[in-house]
């Protein structure tokens, strides 16, 4: 279940005077298994570059193979896409709509043509992996629910598809640090368990070097860069020119760097990091 | 997509049409309209048809642009002209099955009423395509003002008005990504009979008056946060004043309408 990405570019509102390229010739490969993370500033593609991964957005010109099936082309059943590719949009708690949290997560299941019974389990199984407990839940109205608590349920509308290919757009944009790092061990544990492709949109640096296998970096619509996290944030200067910047840890790791050559800088995680440093001062005596 | 609808929609120059005053250009519009019902013969029609495409070269939006903003109305000008054609009396050119026969004065009644309603359109799309929504608002509410006298709440229609031109591309563009977002959980809005395709629409409208409610919340709330009370003493940034060039596009306008009546009653 792979995912090749060749040539894509996008424009909004072409012909008109205010047309805008939203993605200009973005070419790169995702493999099976792969937790890929996307970051550019705002405004840089990001969110339309997603939706053309599953078909609500076509491409201008260029192609997208999912699986060994052709996407962009005519002739291609996008529904069953789209079964396979749950996306997860930017505050998606604005798609809920059912009377009760149960039904509204039922949503995308029901849609799949599943009996009764694997809707039940499936709901059951994604409510608890996105941290809400399925019994105090179940009968509420989405919208009696706090923020936090709305975004949980429109994700576990997703994660209920079970889809082969998960897209997160900046899940955790707004949340509280709870619920921050209780949705990103949903996509974490999701990964593990299952082995599918997940993609992660997000501003955090942390969360992208913490968890990501590979890097993608979009700069104006274009794709400027990708690589191994340590790849991507070795470069500080053209990180920080199209406004983006390192993780905390690294950032750290480069301003010891700067000032005591003998320490390492390209070190992304804080265990590592406190490893270094002890090195160093042991080195030091 | 959703968005390409050119309804209301402002296309942004620098033309003498799109520097005329807001009101002058309102009344042309509206003097214009009742002038396409006036005029009932060829030359009276053909005069509209060249004045209209006359102000469309002058304001040198793009004539497709025009074009677009009638094809949602494809339809009704296709209806109006069949039943028309149909419905006519007197001399008759062919005789169709089930008795229906096309009459010379049907087909001519047919064909002025398709005319009259595509220069209808291209007419009033030119006045929002070349005005920016708040000096049209601004106009409306300026023409509206000797009416307060019988209590007709000029600002406030005009404040409304405003608010709700202001909001139609927002809530495309959030009908579009709701749209989107249940697309993406499987939903389907093109297969099944209509009792499913209605109910498939459920999704989308929930979320969409939910955030409707929500904008006019904020938006109200950020009005009051910033004081705002109603039309009393307000002033405005841009005061509306008439120049030369209104003076002669009202000049051009008596001697359109001269024409049209002249045409209709006098020959
Ligand atoms: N529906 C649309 N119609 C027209 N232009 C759009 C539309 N959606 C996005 N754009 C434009 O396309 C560009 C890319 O937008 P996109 O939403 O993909 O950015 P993003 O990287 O996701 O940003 P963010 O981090 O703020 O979510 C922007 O310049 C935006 O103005
Ligand atoms: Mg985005």
């Amino acid at each position: 279940m792979g995912i090749i990405v060749k040539n894509i570019t996008h424009i909004y509102s072409e012909g008109l005077p205010h047309e805008s390229v939203a993605l200009d010739d973005v070419s790169f490969t995702i493999e099976d298994g792969q937790f890929v993370g996307i970051i550019g500033h705002t405004g840089s593609g990001k969110s339309t570059l997603l939706q053309h991964l599953n078909g609500l957005l076509k491409p201008k010109s260029g192609s997208i193979v999912i699986g060994g099936v052709d996407i962009t082309s005519p002739d291609c059943r996008l529904r069953d896409i789209r079964k396979k590719i749950g996306l997860v949009f930017q505050y998606p708690e604005y798609q809920l709509f059912e009377e009760t949290v149960e039904k509204d997560v039922a949503f995308g299941p029901r849609n799949l043509g599943l009996s009764e019974e694997d809707i039940a389990l499936r709901v059951r199984e994604a409510l608890a992996l996105v941290g809400l407990p399925y019994e105090e839940i179940k009968e509420k109205s989405p919208f009696e629910l706090s923020g936090g608590q709305k975004r949980r349920v429109a994700i576990a509308g997703v994660v209920a598809m079970k889809p082969e290919v998960l897209i997160l757009d900046e899940p955790t944009a707004g949340l509280d640090p709870k619920a921050h790092k209780d949705i990103l061990a949903m996509a974490e544990k999701i990964h593990m368990h299952e082995h599918n492709i997940t993609v992660l949109v997000s501003h955090n640096m942390a969360d992208i070097a913490r968890l990501c296998d590979k890097v993608l970096v979009m700069d104006k619509g274009k794709l400027v860069f990708s690589g191994s996290p340590q790849q991507v944030f070795s470069d500080e200067k053209r990180l920080t020119e199209i406004g983006l910047s390192l993780p905390p840890v690294a950032e750290f790791m480069h301003r010891l760097h700067d000032k005591k050559k003998s320490i390492r800088p390209d070190i992304l995680e804080i265990e590592a990091a406190c490893d270094e440093i002890c090195r160093f001062l042991g080195e030091k005596g | 997509m959703i968005r390409d609808i050119t309804l209301g929609q402002y296309y942004p120059g620098e033309s003498i049409v799109h520097r005329l005053d807001p009101r002058i250009k309102i009344i042309a519009t509206i003097a214009y309209i009742v002038a396409l019902f006036i005029a009932d013969s060829f030359i009276g029609i053909a005069t509209a048809a060249a004045a209209v495409f006359f102000a469309i070269a002058v304001s040198r939006v793009p004539i497709s642009f025009l074009l677009r903003g009638l094809k949602p109305i494809f339809f009704i000008i296709i209806f109006t002209f069949v039943l028309n054609l149909f419905m006519g009396s007197g001399e008759v050119l062919v005789t169709l099955f089930w008795g229906l026969k096309i009459t010379k004065n049907g087909l001519t009644t047919a064909v002025f009423m398709a005319v009259r309603l595509i220069l209808l359109i291209m007419g009033s799309s030119l006045l929002t395509l070349t005005t920016k929504p708040i000096s049209l608002t601004d106009g409306i509410e300026s023409l509206l003002r000797p009416l307060k006298i019988f209590k007709v709440p000029a600002h406030e229609l005009a404040m409304m008005m405003t608010i709700a031109l202001r909001f139609i591309p927002t809530l495309l563009e959030e009908t579009d990504k709701i749209m989107k977002a249940q697309q993406a959980r499987g939903a389907d809005f093109e297969s099944g009979n209509i009792f499913h395709r209605a109910k498939s629409l459920i999704p989308i409208l929930v979320p969409l008056f939910i955030s409707a409610f929500r904008i006019a919340q904020e938006l109200a709330m950020a009005m009051e946060a910033r004081c705002y009370h109603g039309g009393d003493n307000r002033t405005r940034m841009n005061g509306m004043k008439l120049a030369g060039r209104d003076f002669a596009m009202l000049v051009l306008l008596l001697l359109f309408l001269g024409i049209i009546i002249g045409e209709r009653y006098f020959l």
